[in-house]
Formats: structure tokens, C-alpha cells, sequence
């Protein structure tokens, strides 16, 4: 790791025994995949990605950021491999490589997570309004039985009858012992009340 | 996840091109130099009064303005091909720091001492106007070709780099005006050029910034 020539190097990688040997054997690998040998280049990429996992492990927590940050270091990688020295140290290009980009997808990760709202908290403004129904029937079906519960007995029986079981109104009035005509006034009545009740409380 | 990294390797792999190895920074900044100064040096000697400069530069101060004017430039050039690169040090972007503010202090004194002797008069515009000129003229195709090479190396903080980058091409810029300029400088000719200078430099990162979100 340490040579003359990296005598301006401020910050210094992870640098462990084991990456010092590393190094070596990966410069050797880098200046032949400029040269354009595949098998060394494949063997380098393989080679670096724990390496690089632990660099963005730093900045990115979970799983999948990691991952696409690694990625992300990888393409970068190709795109600047043209820049890297093979007399200079291959790990410190890399870190600083790997560092860098990872801190720039953060950057971005937090713009967007500035502007956008998370989507739990996004439920009831769905922009299709087909896709609220789902969230207000169980919004709703607490103050219905409330609205159902508050009425007078024979409306109740009314709307529960005719409404809810779905009888004629010949079944509910033998069920029930209303004439048609009381049946019709109760129901228009129980609905009239729950409505009002409903909007009120949606007010 | 793990298996679109694989994808992504070998693709990289099947498009692993051989690639030309960029030269040593500093041999990048000098045949850049090179190049500029015989451009200038062929401006001045067709366009300028070299009599007029003889004379002005028996003045110590002019020499050292002039000599900090230009390394300051020599030294953001060299600086920000540096820069550029993935692993070089950012406390390159220090190197021309010393010489600016040598640059600074020394055509300072002579404003301070034109103050004295002109008052107020030194505010006015007047000639500066044909500096602004001059200088913007020189330097957007010194700043646009060096660009262009920085680019080459894909720089990972690209702003920071056009930055010092600019620096440089203000610093030559100021330079080589000095040589068509007859006349010591006064203070809205110190405002104009640090001014020009200051603008170069943030035109140089916006365009890079500008170019960073688009990649993005």
C-alpha cells in the first residue's frame, strides 16, 4: 500500500495484511484488463466485491441498497478504468472510487426521499378513486352500525328486513307484522335519519 | 439482487474493450500549457506593445503581479488535471491558493496606491470594460478545450474540478491581458479581473453541474 508515490494520499482505505497482498495481484489484473483481457478483468470484478460491499456497507444499510450501490461502483469502474495508474496502489483507486460513488446514490436517495411521500402514508389519496372504496367501506362500516344502531326499533327492523336480508316487502311485512305502507315510511324515514347522521359526522 | 450483480459483471466482461491509459497528469497539464503559451506568445508578439512592456516591468511590483498572476494559473491548471483523477489527493485544489494570494495582495497595493494618487476616479469603469471583453474572449476557448480534456478523465467530484480548472484559465487569462493593457492597475481594474476571474470559474462548475444532472 504504502509506495513514494502515495506519498499526497490524504485518506488512506481499509487497509488490512490481507488487502496489501491483495493489491498487488489486483494492479496486475487491472493494467491487463485495459489491455483488454476479459478472463483477468471477470476474475478482478469477482475479486473486488466484498471488497467493495464493505466500503458501501458504510453508507447504505439495507440489503438491496447495497447491492445497488455495488453496482453502481462496478459500472463507474468501467466507465473510468481508462484513469487508473497500474503504478499506483489499485486499492486506494478503488476506495476512493467506491466511497464516492456510494455517498453520491445516498445524496440521491435523500433529494428523492425529500420530495416524494412514502406510500403508507399516501393510503386514502389513491388517484384512482376506484382504489380508495377498499379504505372507506372499512372507514365507513363502524359509523354505519352506529347510524343502524341509534334508530328506532321499528325503523331498524325496517331497513334490517328489507335492506340488509334483502326480503320483499310482502316476506318482511309478515316478519315483522307492518303493513307494506308502515314498512315504506319506516325505511324512507331510518334512511333519511342515518343519512344525516352520516354526513354529519363526514362534516 | 445479488444476481443482477452478476448480470451487471458480465456484461462489463463481454464489453471489456481495451482502453488507451490516460498520460500522467502533470505531462497532460503541461502539453495543454505548451500549447497555449505558443498561441499566446504568437498574440503577443503580432498584437501587443512589446516597448510599452519593457518599460512597465521595471516596476518590481508589476513583475511579481505578474509572476503570481501566472503561476497562479500554471498551478490551478496542473492542479485540476490532478484533480480529475479518481485517486489524487483533493488537497490539490490547494496548490494555487499561495500565488493568488500573492496575485491579490501585490495588484492590491497598486489600487491602494492609484486610490492615493487618482481618489475616487479609479471607480469608474472606463477601460475596464475592454478587460471584461478581453478577457472572456480568451477565456472561453482556453476553459471549453481544457474542459473538454478534464472530462477525459472522468472526474468524480466534476464540479470542484472546473472549479480550480476555471481558476486556472482566469489566472492565465489575467495574464496574458497584462500584455495589452498600458496602464497599471486600478481598483475597478483589480474588481473587473478577480470579477471575470470569479465568474469563469462558477460558469465552469454550473456547466458541469448542469451536465452531472443530466448523466443522473
Amino acid at each position: 500500500m504504502v509506495t513514494p508515490g502515495a506519498a499526497d494520499f490524504v485518506e488512506m482505505p481499509l487497509t488490512t495484511s490481507n488487502e496489501t497482498e491483495s493489491d498487488g495481484e489486483w494492479r496486475r489484473l487491472m493494467a491487463a484488463a485495459q489491455a483488454g483481457d476479459r478472463a483477468a478483468y471477470e476474475r478482478l470484478l469477482r475479486d473486488i466485491l466484498p471488497f467493495i460491499r464493505a466500503i458501501v456497507a458504510r453508507q447504505h444499510r439495507t440489503q438491496d441498497r447495497v447491492e445497488d450501490a455495488v453496482q453502481d461502483v462496478l459500472l463507474t469502474l468501467h466507465r473510468v478504468r481508462h484513469t487508473y495508474d497500474p503504478s499506483r496502489p489499485f486499492t486506494h483507486w478503488l476506495a476512493t472510487l467506491a466511497r464516492r460513488r456510494s455517498i453520491d446514490l445516498l445524496r440521491r436517495k435523500s433529494r428523492l426521499a425529500a420530495v416524494e411521500t412514502a406510500d403508507q402514508t399516501a393510503y386514502e389519496t389513491f388517484a384512482d378513486p376506484g382504489a380508495n372504496s377498499e379504505q372507506e367501506r372499512r372507514d365507513w362500516s363502524g359509523a354505519l352500525s352506529g347510524a343502524l344502531a341509534a334508530l328506532p326499533e321499528r325503523q331498524r327492523q325496517a331497513v334490517e328486513l328489507t335492506k340488509l336480508r334483502e326480503l320483499s316487502l310482502a316476506e318482511a311485512s309478515a316478519a315483522s307484522g307492518m303493513s307494506i305502507g308502515a314498512l315504506k315510511t319506516n325505511v324512507h324515514r331510518a334512511i333519511k335519519a342515518m343519512r344525516k347522521r352520516l354526513t354529519g359526522v363526514r362534516e | 439482487m445479488r444476481e443482477a450483480t452478476e448480470q451487471i459483471i458480465e456484461r462489463l466482461v463481454a464489453d471489456a474493450q481495451p482502453v488507451r491509459r490516460l498520460r500522467p497528469p502533470t505531462l497532460r497539464a503541461a502539453l495543454w500549457l505548451i500549447a497555449v503559451a505558443a498561441i499566446a506568445a504568437g498574440a503577443i508578439l503580432l498584437f501587443s506593445d512589446l516597448g510599452v512592456m519593457a518599460d512597465r516591468l521595471r516596476d518590481p511590483k508589476l513583475q511579481v503581479e505578474m509572476v503570481a498572476t501566472l503561476l497562479t494559473g500554471i498551478a490551478a491548471v496542473v492542479a485540476s488535471f490532478h484533480l480529475s483523477l479518481p485517486d489524487r489527493s483533493p488537497a490539490w485544489a490547494l496548490l494555487p491558493l499561495p500565488f493568488l494570494a500573492v496575485w491579490i495582495a501585490s495588484s492590491g497595493y497598486s489600487c491602494w496606491q492609484h486610490w492615493i494618487s487618482f481618489g475616487p476616479d479609479g471607480f469608474e469603469l472606463g477601460e475596464s470594460a475592454h478587460c471584461l471583453r478581453f478577457m472572456l474572449a480568451i477565456s472561453i476557448p482556453l476553459g471549453v478545450s481544457l474542459l473538454l480534456l478534464l472530462r477525459r478523465a472522468a472526474p468524480l467530484t466534476p464540479v470542484g474540478v472546473a472549479a480550480v480548472g476555471g481558476l486556472g484559465v482566469g489566472g492565465i487569462a489575467a495574464f496574458v491581458l497584462q500584455f495589452f493593457h498600458p496602464f497599471d492597475v486600478t481598483f475597478m481594474d483589480l474588481a473587473v479581473h478577480l470579477g471575470v476571474v470569479a465568474v469563469i470559474v462558477a460558469v465552469a462548475s454550473l456547466i458541469e453541474r448542469a451536465s452531472q444532472r443530466r448523466a443522473a
